[in-house]
């Protein structure tokens, strides 16, 4: 039985293509200063209305490839292209959810979810209406008029994946958006999650440093080998999301492909 | 020096009790202000000094001067100045502390002058103003920005050099202007620094206006205090020296409230 299919990894010569992919990294290199170097030559294609997460042990370089692609950093070398387009800065069509929240302390969590449209110039009626559908969306009815030091960190991150959705941005990069959750509620986040995408049609590009949550979440996994980081293999789970999440988390693909990367990543642990 | 800055302490300490308002806290600020009193009408008793009045005879003294005018018109000579020179200090050393967070140069233009002033024991550099300005309403408004402005400065200038990264970049991945990610972003989080530096200024503008009283114009509450000590109306001279303690820590206050009203709203919903 075919558990899991792997790919060839896309070389820097590889032609991509804008409507099947849309993102897609070529020869990503970064050092930070002279002497952290944190990526080397990373190449990825994020195929469209896909979630592929970004795998691998804390300081493999993770968060730096995910704030490249979201324009807030700038490469050593190698370039991104969004739409079949380079770019160099964050634009309208991603957005970002932050591993610490980002959330303003001052605002109420209606104008935080709000925020990305009030940097954009949406009226106020207009902005509120829509932070108002997201916020009830992700849950968070009955929050609207509360502030960030009054949430928990689970409800703090579904208002930073409000924010994210509110600008109907095509691509949501989000960095490790479950690390501050309990484990019970990281499982549900991980359901509504997936839930909320099917219904969204976005691309995710997902940071995480869990197996398990990435097999759960993903279409395509990229296991990243550390410092530098290089992609060590990209996996594809071909689980049947059609049955219940206990039933996923059973099922025997689930289980195999949580070993298989395991064991790839003890290769390079020893 | 030390005996001036104790107005500016004790305001910076009346405004941090009037943070939280909660009724235990309340009631038991009452009783410590209450215990306060008390200790010094028995020790105007004792008597430790002859020049020390009793709480009562200081009140008494302070209505008086409430009911003949004198204490108004003193105020309305000493507050011209302070609240001119606070007023000048805040609005430019504002200014001038967010350009040197913000902008290498700047600071490298304006933090000497504002370090060396803040070190520098300025209630000596007091009596040099005369000379320079005289001995009006602009010689007292000087020393009062000589004093303020430097904290104000400084507190700015740290508070938006410190802004979040984390809230600066979130900004910039939802496509904030440069303009926008100042304003709403790196001010709002450099608020509360500010204002501490604010009231910090303002206390210090008490001192600065004091001392100029006391030492270059013998006009407002300085001239109240030096006359009547040198006339031996110690009651009368601790009442205006009172009246100017509770009329700092209420401006301080004041000061708080407006924050918290326009910058930390959150801030309004305790614990
Ligand atoms: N601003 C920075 N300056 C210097 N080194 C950094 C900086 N940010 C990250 N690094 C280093 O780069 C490597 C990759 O970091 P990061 O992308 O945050 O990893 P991950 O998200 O996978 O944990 C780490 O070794 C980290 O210490
Ligand atoms: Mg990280």
């Amino acid at each position: 039985m075919n558990k899991a299919i792997h790919m060839s990894l896309p070389d820097a010569t590889t032609p991509t293509d804008p409507s099947a992919n849309i993102v897609s990294v070529r020869g990503i290199t970064k050092f930070y200063g002279s002497d952290v170097h944190a990526l080397e030559d990373v190449n990825l294609d994020f195929p469209t209305g896909q979630m592929t997460t970004l795998l691998g042990p804390s300081g493999c370089g993770k968060t730096t490839l995910l704030k490249i692609i979201a324009g807030l950093l700038e490469t050593t070398s190698g370039e991104v292209m969004v739409k079949g387009k380079a770019v160099t800065s964050p634009g309208p069509e991603r957005a970002f959810v932050f591993q610490d929240f980002a959330l303003l302390p001052w605002a109420t969590v209606t104008r935080n979810v709000a925020f990305g449209l009030e940097l954009t110039g949406v009226p106020l009626k207009e902005r509120e209406a829509k932070a108002k559908s997201y916020i009830d969306k992700v849950g968070l009815s009955g929050f609207e008029d509360k502030y960030p030091h009054e949430l928990s960190g689970g409800v703090r991150q579904r208002v930073g994946l409000a924010r994210a959705l509110a600008v109907d941005a095509d691509v949501l990069l989000m960095d490790e958006p479950f690390s501050a959750v309990d484990e019970q509620n990281r499982r549900k986040f991980q359901e509504d999650l997936l839930h909320l995408l099917s219904v969204e049609n976005k691309t995710v590009i997902f940071v995480t440093h869990s197996i398990e949550e990435a097999v759960y979440v993903s279409d395509q996994i990229v296991l990243l080998s550390p410092r530098p980081g290089r992609i060590h293999s990209i996996i594809r789970p071909e689980l049947d999301r059609s049955s219940s999440p206990d039933d996923i988390r059973r099922d025997k693909v689930y289980l195999d492909t949580v070993e298989e990367i395991w064991g790839n990543i003890r290769e390079y642990l020893d | 020096m030390t005996t001036t800055t104790s107005p500016g302490v004790v305001s910076a300490e009346s405004s941090e009790g009037t943070a939280g308002l909660k009724l235990s806290g309340l009631q038991l600020r009452l009783i410590s202000i209450v215990g306060f009193f008390l200790a010094w009408e028995i020790s105007g008793h004792v008597p430790i000094s002859p020049a020390f009045p009793t709480f009562s005879g200081t009140m008494m003294a302070m209505f008086e001067m409430i009911f003949d005018g004198s204490l108004f018109l003193a105020y309305f000579e000493t507050l011209k100045p302070l609240l001119l020179g606070v007023g000048i200090s805040a609005f430019f050393g504002v200014t001038i502390g967010v350009s040197m967070g913000l902008n290498k140069k700047s600071r490298w233009l304006w933090e000497p002058i504002f370090v060396v002033l803040q070190a520098s024991p300025v209630a000596a550099l007091i009596p040099l103003i005369t000379y320079a300005y005289g001995i009006g309403i602009t010689a007292k408004t000087v020393a009062v920005i000589i004093l303020a402005s430097p904290i104000i400065v400084l507190n700015t200038y740290k508070a938006v050099g410190n802004a979040s990264p984390v809230l600066v970049q979130m900004s910039r991945a939802f496509q904030g202007t440069r303009m926008q990610e100042i304003w709403k972003v790196i001010i709002p989080n450099a608020a509360p620094v500010i204002f501490a530096g604010l009231r910090l200024g303002v206390a210090a503008g008490f001192i600065g206006v004091i001392l100029a009283e006391l030492l270059i114009t013998p006009t407002g509450i300085g001239d109240i205090i030096s006359y009547n000590r040198s006339i031996a109306k110690y009651p009368h001279m601790y009442a205006a020296v009172l009246s100017i303690i509770v009329f700092s820590a209420v401006m301080v206050g004041m000061l708080e409230k407006a924050e918290v009203k326009y910058f930390r709203p959150e801030k309004k919903r305790g614990q």
